[in-house]
Formats: structure tokens, C-alpha cells, sequence
């Protein structure tokens, strides 16, 4: 879950590389401890990583701590085809990219009346939001369990989208509403002398200023929703229609003897949140900062 | 102008209460005055609808809240409901009053699993802390290389629950796994292990792999508040005197304690909630040794077909949690009443 922060990280200045070299000799006890630990820190990681790129018959052979004997791509090929890998990261995409738009959307709607529209029950509609930023999700999974099957949803993709659509929803509006609430009202006075509607205000001016909170919100959605596992858990039963998450927890049952594999699943499922969190690390804390209440 | 759009402003934030409304028409009435161009009859069009019902805002509201009544705010009630019933997943719940409750009370399996979570709630409460918070303290320091180090520890926080249960377990593999090579190799053999099939240890196991997820996501927020302090308090006690252990202690933990006192709180109610991990790396096992209440709930009703038993389940970890939510909420709806 997310956890609210009344600040935000102040940016660090990029210094010339002389500037750095000087600093790194000035600190060079700090970096001695530094460098190192994060080495350790990520030992699993590259352990796993050598790990995937070695044979079965090597690692028998030579333990799990040591150099490939000779490099190979095999596994991930096996994870990829053979392990269907290819079909539930195809998955997970079908579910993150529409629930994530829908979130963001229906979220911008409500953000916008409850910062911007004075109306009578506006504070209570506000409070079922926030009582819902919290809500642990164990306590609606059968219900929504048994509404799928209901509505007839039930093992298919559109059964998990609107339950991260829904869920999701109060920490977003949560965090655009407190966005919107420190817009300048001016302009939109102003568009509001000039005959603009609402929603005109809503769509042209509003949405362009939030866009800043928008891109913030989505990257730490999109991480959210494509890393859930227990909704294509409980709502998905057709191993063609799981996500990354819940394939590779299908990948452990049916290689667990062969662990090349399953990490190297493990290491293709990583791809697409590692590449928003490298391309998009900004965003990604700001994010997780922002469902400040300043 | 500036006036106005303060007072605008202002009366934005107090949505509630009539005064606030009276000075919302007051600013609207000052702008329309300095604006001659404006029709007439439409600003009072305007200011007619407005003491009726007004139907903007329900237009924004309705499908998001439809979405959301449907999927979030019914299921939580109906838990309640299910929870009083018999239910195996097909026929129709059966009312069956608390006999659930009773049934579960009497259950080893429930008590097994409680303490379960206060394990790992104690192992998340001093780990991540201690550990998010030094980690901040040393590499609070503005260089590009540190950058890259402090995003190389909170990495894994973009990882799946499922991906870090694959690593850790690969790490954690019994025998000639990767933890116990190292261990004999540094001269430790004695502490290998079989790191998740020791029913002693298996839940501390799991819990580590989620600290080293926890720390880094710790960190950043202690970083995030460690730049909100000023330099000049700190600089001052240096004048004073004071050694770098007390700088620490006497003024930059008191100041961060807003933090500390959130990321506390949210630990226990993501303790109460702990699943994927247990799934993933132990099931649950060796027997009941590693279950939580989550996976507790989640056997008994999809495993076992007891949906109502499960409902319980549910609604006890709810009750659990919901102290501390309340709290959460309502610490962090005063930090920003001025907002609301």
C-alpha cells in the first residue's frame, strides 16, 4: 500500500564529472562502505541472473554459486514458449493498460468535482473515497468472488480490470483531488465568465495542469497493477488468460526442478516495471510522495 | 485580484460549511463586477441553479461511484453477511448465524496463524525501520554516484511479491542452494539450512525477503523527509557542540517523527494483509508453520470450499486492521485539515 508524504524529494543538482571525481576521493571512506553494500544488496539478483543463463547439467555439476561454463539462452527460450510466458505477459498488458486508463479517468471525474464543484454531500463522498484508500482488499474477495460470477465475468479479463478499475480508484481520486484543490481558480473563473461549460473547464483547462500528477499517478499505477497477484488468482481459472504474476506461480509447479527456468521467467516478468522504473524513476517517487496532504 | 482568488481559494477548501459558501458568491460577485462583457442574465441563470439541486457534479460522480459502490463499498458489507452464512461456492448462502465464528474460535489453526503475523509484524517493524533509516541518514548526500546506489537499493520495489518469492527461494534453496554455498564457503556451514522448510524458521525466512523489499521503499520515505529539515538547525547544534550520535538522536529522529509515526502504522496494517510472499515461497507450510490469516482465509475458502468460514476469517483480519486504519486515517486527515 501507498503511504502519503507531506513532502516531496527536493531535486539534486547534477555537478560536472571534475566536481564529482573530487567528491568521490573527499568521501572515500563513505564509498569504500557504499559501493560494496550495494553489491551484497543486489547479490540475489545477480545470482539469479547467472543462474538463468547457465544449463541444467552445469549447475548440477558445479552448484548454484559459480561462472557458467559456457553461456546459454536456452532457458529463457523454454520460459518463453514452452512455459507460455509469452501468453501472460500478453495478459498482463490486457489487463494493466485498460484498468489503468480506466482508473485514471473515471478518478480525473470525481477529482474534479470534488476539488472544484461546491455541492451539498461533497465532504462525505470525499470521506467513502479515503475510507476506501485503506481498505484491506481481503475483506471484499469473496464478495467480488461471487459478483463475478453473477454478472457472468468470472474467468475473463474484464472480471480482473474493473476490480483494479474500482479499487484503485479511492487513492486516485485521493491524490488528483488534493492536486486539483491547489490550481489557481482564476483561470477557470474566467473560462467560466466566457460561457465554458463544466466539463469544458474539466477537459481544457484542468486535465492539461494536472498532467504533471497524472504521469506521477500512472507510473506507480501501472507498477501496482501489473505486479497484483491475488485478483487473476481468485478471478481467473484458464491458465491462457493469467497474467505474468499468477503464470509464474504456475511456472514453479511445473518447473520446480529446473530453476534456470523459472528464474528466467522470473526475470522476463521484471522487464516492463524495470524499464518504467529506469526510464521513469522521477515520476515513479514522486508518486509514492505525492498522496501528500501539504 | 490576488485577494480574490485566495478567498477563492480558501472557500474551495471548506466545501462544507455555509460560511465558507458565502464567501465563494462574495469573490464570484468581485470578479463579475470587474468583468463588465459578462451578460447579466447569465450570471444570475448561474446563481439561480445553484440554489437548486445542482446536477454538474452528480454528472462527474456517477459512473465512478456506480463503479465503485458495485465493486468495493457492497462486497464490504456483503462480507459481513457471508460470514453468517454457509456457503460452498454453487448453491445459495445459507443463513447460519455465528456458528462460523464459534467454529472458528475453537480453530488451532486460527491461533497459529495470528501469531504468524506477529512475527512478521515484529521482524517489519524493526528491520526495515532501523534499517530504511540508517540506510537514509548515510546516503543523504547530493552526488550523482549516490544517486545511482540509492536507486540500485530501492529497486526491488518495482519487483512483483511473486518475483521476489522466485529469487528468495532460489536464494534459499536447501542443500547446495545459493545461502548455504555462501555460508560454507565463508566458514559458516554450520547455519545451513533448509531455509523454508524448517518449520521454526520458514515465516522468518519468508519476512526477510519481504524486508529487503520494505527497506529500500523505508528509505526513500526517510530521504523524502530528511530533505524537508533545515540545514541551519543542524548546523547550529554542531556550533553548540553536539557530536553526530546526538545531532541523530536530539534533533533529526525527533524531526522526522511524523514519518516515523505513518510508516509504523502502515506496517501493521501490511502485516495484517501479508499473502503473496507465503503463497509463492512456502504455501503456507511445512504443516500450518508459515500460514497468515490471508492464506488462512484464502484455503479454507477456495481450497476447501468454505466460503462462509472464510467470510469469518475476513472479517476477523478486517476487525484487526481496522483500528489502525481508523488511525491512520484520522492522523492523516488532521495533518491536512486545512486541505479538506
Amino acid at each position: 500500500m501507498s503511504m502519503p508524504l507531506e513532502s516531496s524529494l527536493t531535486k539534486q543538482q547534477a555537478r560536472p564529472r571534475h566536481i564529482e571525481a573530487q567528491r568521490i576521493k573527499h568521501n572515500w571512506r563513505f564509498y569504500i562502505f557504499a559501493i560494496p553494500f550495494t553489491l551484497l544488496w543486489l547479490l540475489p539478483v545477480f545470482g539469479v541472473i547467472l543462474t538463468s543463463i547457465r544449463s541444467k547439467e552445469d549447475i548440477l555439476y558445479n552448484g548454484y554459486i559459480a561462472l557458467p561454463a559456457h553461456i546459454t539462452f536456452s532457458s529463457y527460450i523454454e520460459a518463453w514458449v514452452a512455459g507460455n510466458v509469452s501468453v501472460y505477459l500478453l495478459n498482463s498488458f490486457l489487463i494493466t493498460i485498460p484498468a489503468l486508463f480506466a482508473t485514471i479517468f473515471l478518478s480525473s471525474l470525481s477529482a474534479y468535482a470534488l476539488a472544484r464543484i461546491r455541492f451539498r454531500g461533497s465532504r462525505w463522498i470525499l470521506m467513502l473515497y479515503i475510507s476506501g484508500m485503506m481498505l484491506p482488499y481481503q475483506i471484499i474477495i469473496l464478495p467480488v468472488f461471487q459478483l463475478s460470477v453473477a454478472l457472468g465475468v468470472y474467468n475473463t479479463l474484464w472480471a480482473v480490470i474493473l476490480v483494479h478499475t474500482a479499487f484503485q480508484m479511492a487513492f486516485c481520486t485521493f491524490v488528483l483531488r488534493n492536486f486539483m484543490v491547489t490550481l489557481p481558480g482564476e483561470v477557470m473563473e474566467a473560462a467560466r465568465m466566457d460561457g465554458c461549460t463544466d466539463f469544458g473547464i474539466y477537459r481544457r483547462i484542468v486535465m492539461p495542469l494536472t498532467l504533471p500528477a497524472l504521469a506521477a499517478l500512472a507510473t506507480l499505477e501501472f507498477t501496482w497493477i501489473f505486479n497484483d497477484f491475488i485478483w487473476s488468482l481468485v478471478l481467473l481459472q484458464d491458465d491462457s488468460l493469467r497474467p505474468i504474476t499468477a503464470g509464474l506461480a504456475t511456472l514453479i509447479g511445473q518447473y520446480n526442478t529446473n530453476w534456470s527456468v523459472v528464474v528466467a521467467g522470473s526475470l522476463i516478468a521484471s522487464v516492463p516495471t524495470m524499464i518504467v522504473f529506469v526510464l521513469l524513476q522521477r515520476y515513479f517517487i514522486q508518486g509514492l510522495t505525492m498522496g501528500s496532504v501539504k | 485580484m490576488k485577494g480574490e482568488v485566495l478567498s477563492l481559494i480558501r472557500a474551495n477548501r471548506c466545501t462544507a460549511s455555509g460560511k465558507a459558501h458565502d464567501t465563494y458568491e462574495m469573490a464570484t460577485t468581485d470578479i463579475q463586477a470587474e468583468v463588465p462583457s459578462v451578460p447579466s442574465h447569465q450570471a444570475n441563470a448561474r446563481r439561480r441553479v445553484s440554489r437548486h439541486f445542482n446536477f454538474t457534479p452528480w454528472l462527474f460522480l456517477a459512473i465512478p461511484l456506480l463503479i465503485y459502490f458495485i465493486w468495493v463499498i457492497e462486497p464490504l458489507f456483503y462480507s459481513f453477511y457471508l460470514s453468517l452464512t454457509d456457503w460452498d461456492g454453487v448453491t445459495n448462502p445459507t443463513f447460519v448465524g455465528l456458528k462460523n465464528y464459534r467454529t472458528l474460535l475453537q480453530d488451532p489453526v486460527l491461533y497459529i496463524s495470528f501469531l504468524n503475523n506477529l512475527k512478521v509484524l515484529s521482524v517489519f517493524l524493526i528491520v526495515p525501520i532501523a534499517g530504511g533509516l540508517s540506510l537514509a541518514v548515510l546516503f543523504n548526500r547530493p552526488s550523482r554516484t549516490v544517486n545511482v546506489l540509492k536507486a540500485a537499493i530501492y529497486s526491488p520495489m518495482v519487483l512483483s511479491f511473486i518475483v521476489i518469492g522466485l529469487i528468495w527461494s532460489w536464494f534459499y534453496l536447501p542443500n547446495e542452494g545459493a545461502l548455504n554455498t555462501l555460508l560454507r564457503d565463508a566458514g559458516l556451514g554450520f547455519l545451513a539450512q533448509s531455509w523454508l522448510s524448517n518449520a521454526h524458521i520458514a515465516i522468518f525466512s519468508v519476512t526477510f525477503a519481504a524486508c529487503w523489499r520494505q527497506i529500500g521503499y523505508v528509505m526513500l520515505l526517510y530521504l523524502a523527509g530528511l530533505n524537508t529539515i533545515d540545514p541551519t538547525l543542524v548546523e547550529a547544534a554542531k556550533v553548540d557542540g553536539a557530536n553526530g550520535w546526538q545531532v541523530f538522536a536530539r534533533i533529526i529522529f525527533p524531526l522526522l517523527a511524523p514519518i516515523t509515526t505513518i510508516i509504523v502504522i502502515a506496517t501493521i496494517i501490511d502485516s495484517l494483509q501479508f499473502f503473496d510472499l507465503v503463497f509463492i515461497m512456502t504455501k503456507g507450510g511445512p504443516g500450518y508453520a508459515s500460514t497468515v490469516l490471508a492464506n488462512f482465509m484464502f484455503t479454507e475458502a477456495f481450497t476447501n470450499f468454505r466460503y462462509g468460514y472464510g467470510a469469518a476469517i475476513a472479517v476477523v483480519q478486517f476487525l484487526l486492521s481496522f483500528v489502525f486504519i481508523v488511525l491512520y486515517l484520522t492522523y492523516m486527515l488532521r495533518k491536512g485539515a486545512d486541505t479538506l
